[in-house]
């Protein structure tokens, strides 16, 4: 009995078996995938903010009105210029990045070192600047009005300029006191009191005659829509509900609540990569120094994680032009 | 497994000499898209607010900006042009064709519901 041999008469095509059809190692083929399905991640959170936007697309807020702060600027109006710093200095790291993986081919492990450690300079600037902008948007800097219906009222005066409740609302002494865990009920705190309450916003706004109301609408010229005078009085009287400073989960003086919340869950997702990039990237870093790659002959893993810092770049460029150009 | 790089982009328009000098040249190439799209932001031209398919003409721009980013990001830093047409086609094909999947369903839904709340089931306060 001779054995059987089983000729497919596939042998030595792409698909035939006993080579790399894909020509790629194990590892990067896996980090691709990994990517994909990260991409798709994204795209879901992406996909809910355009769903939520476009369900409120006549009240949502303008995002160059939002982000307008420089650090070391203030009181300066420069909506886009930090973001746009911000993009590059990730692009930029993506670029020494790219180069310790160029480097790593010509097994060059001083110009390695010095490009992987340049990429993470770059990625601890970003990650600062992160944190930076959600400070200034938790902050806050006008102060608004949250209506009984959860709308916003901001305010203006006559040439549309807006105002901040500390130019024309006055803090009287307050006979109400922050309830903290060391008083009363233990188990039961609250929140910062905003530092005005409704009624004396309603006096400021009674005594200064050049302060309108803004509302959330957005009208045909895509500005937000200015109330008149007497409009203004009878809108804060009538459902004026608490004062918001600033921006939590909760409320947010800029408009709609949702806003803040995909902005602190988008860029925090966001974040979360690029600050567990920069991890692993140092990492490498250190298995750089030491000669692990050397030794292995190959800095492939230098690439695998050149690869997952790309995309972080890449996913940025997206929430770069859905939060704040379009 | 060898290195070897395609040095041509924009279909050949422009060729580099060494992989380092393509690295510099997409970045001319990034950035360059990048200060278009942020000086269109600040500045808002009035020709660009006409509306195209639903969404204002600066807003397509804006998307389809971004997508040459991501192209070049992908192709060039992630040498997704040096990997073999199988492996880019399972990457790229997929992401691209369920992303336009739910961008889809999702922004239809929502501007379903835009018009049932501005239609008047739902009355705001003002």
């Amino acid at each position: 009995m001779s054995t059987t041999v089983v000729n497919t008469g596939t042998e030595g095509k792409t698909w035939g078996g006993g080579n790399e059809p894909l020509k790629a190692s194990y590892g990067k083929m896996m980090m691709w995938f990994f990517i994909v399905s990260d991409a798709l991640t994204f795209s879901g959170f992406l996909a809910a903010y355009g769903f939520s936007r476009f369900k409120f697309i006549e009240s949502w807020p303008i995002a160059d009105e939002v982000f307008t702060h420089v650090p070391f600027l203030h009181g300066q109006e420069l909506p886009m210029i930090y973001v746009a710093f911000m993009t590059f200095v990730l692009i930029m790291s993506s670029v020494t990045m790219v180069l310790a993986v160029d480097a790593g081919h010509k097994m060059n492990k001083t110009k390695v070192t010095w490009y992987m450690f340049l990429t993470i300079i770059g990625g601890l600037i970003f990650v600062g600047s992160q944190a930076w902008e959600w400070a200034t948007f938790i902050k806050g800097d006008y102060g608004a009005i949250q209506t009984k219906g959860g709308n916003i009222l901001q305010f203006v005066d006559t040439e549309g300029k807006r105002v901040a409740l500390a130019d024309f609302v006055v803090a009287e002494e307050k006979y109400r006191s922050e309830h903290e865990r060391k008083n009363g009920l233990w188990f039961v705190q609250e929140g910062t009191l905003p530092t005005y309450t409704v009624d004396e916003v309603i006096k400021g706004l009674e005594s200064h005659e050049n302060v309108l109301v803004r509302t959330q609408v957005i009208n045909e010229e895509g500005e937000k829509t200015v109330l008149s005078r007497a409009e203004s009085l009878k809108q804060i009287k009538e459902n004026g509900k608490a004062v918001v400073e600033g921006a939590n989960l909760y409320v947010n003086e800029y408009g709609s609540p949702l806003f803040a919340d995909f902005f602190f869950f988008i860029t925090g997702f966001h974040g979360f990569h690029v600050f567990s990039g920069v991890v692993i990237n140092i990492i490498i870093f250190f298995n750089v120094i030491l000669g692990t790659y050397e030794k292995r002959k190959s800095y492939e893993m230098v690439e695998k994680v050149g690869l997952y810092w790309h995309f972080v770049d890449l996913v940025w460029v997206f929430v770069f032009t859905f939060f704040y150009l379009v | 497994m060898g290195h070897e790089h395609k040095l041509e982009i924009l279909r050949g328009l422009v060729k580099f000499k060494s992989n380092t000098q393509k690295i510099w040249g997409v970045l001319i190439l990034l950035s360059i898209v990048t200060a278009v799209e942020v000086a269109l932001g600040i500045y808002k031209p009035e020709a660009l607010m006409t509306q195209v398919l639903s969404m204002k003409l600066l807003n397509w721009i804006f998307i389809i900006l971004t997508i040459v980013k991501a192209y070049y990001i992908t192709w060039d830093f992630m040498h997704m042009r040096d990997e073999t047409k199988a492996l880019r086609r399972m990457v790229v094909w997929t992401a691209v064709f369920l992303i336009c999947y739910l961008v889809f369903i999702l922004l239809q839904e929502g501007g379903y519901i835009e018009g049932v709340y501005s239609t008047g089931f739902v009355k705001r306060d003002f």
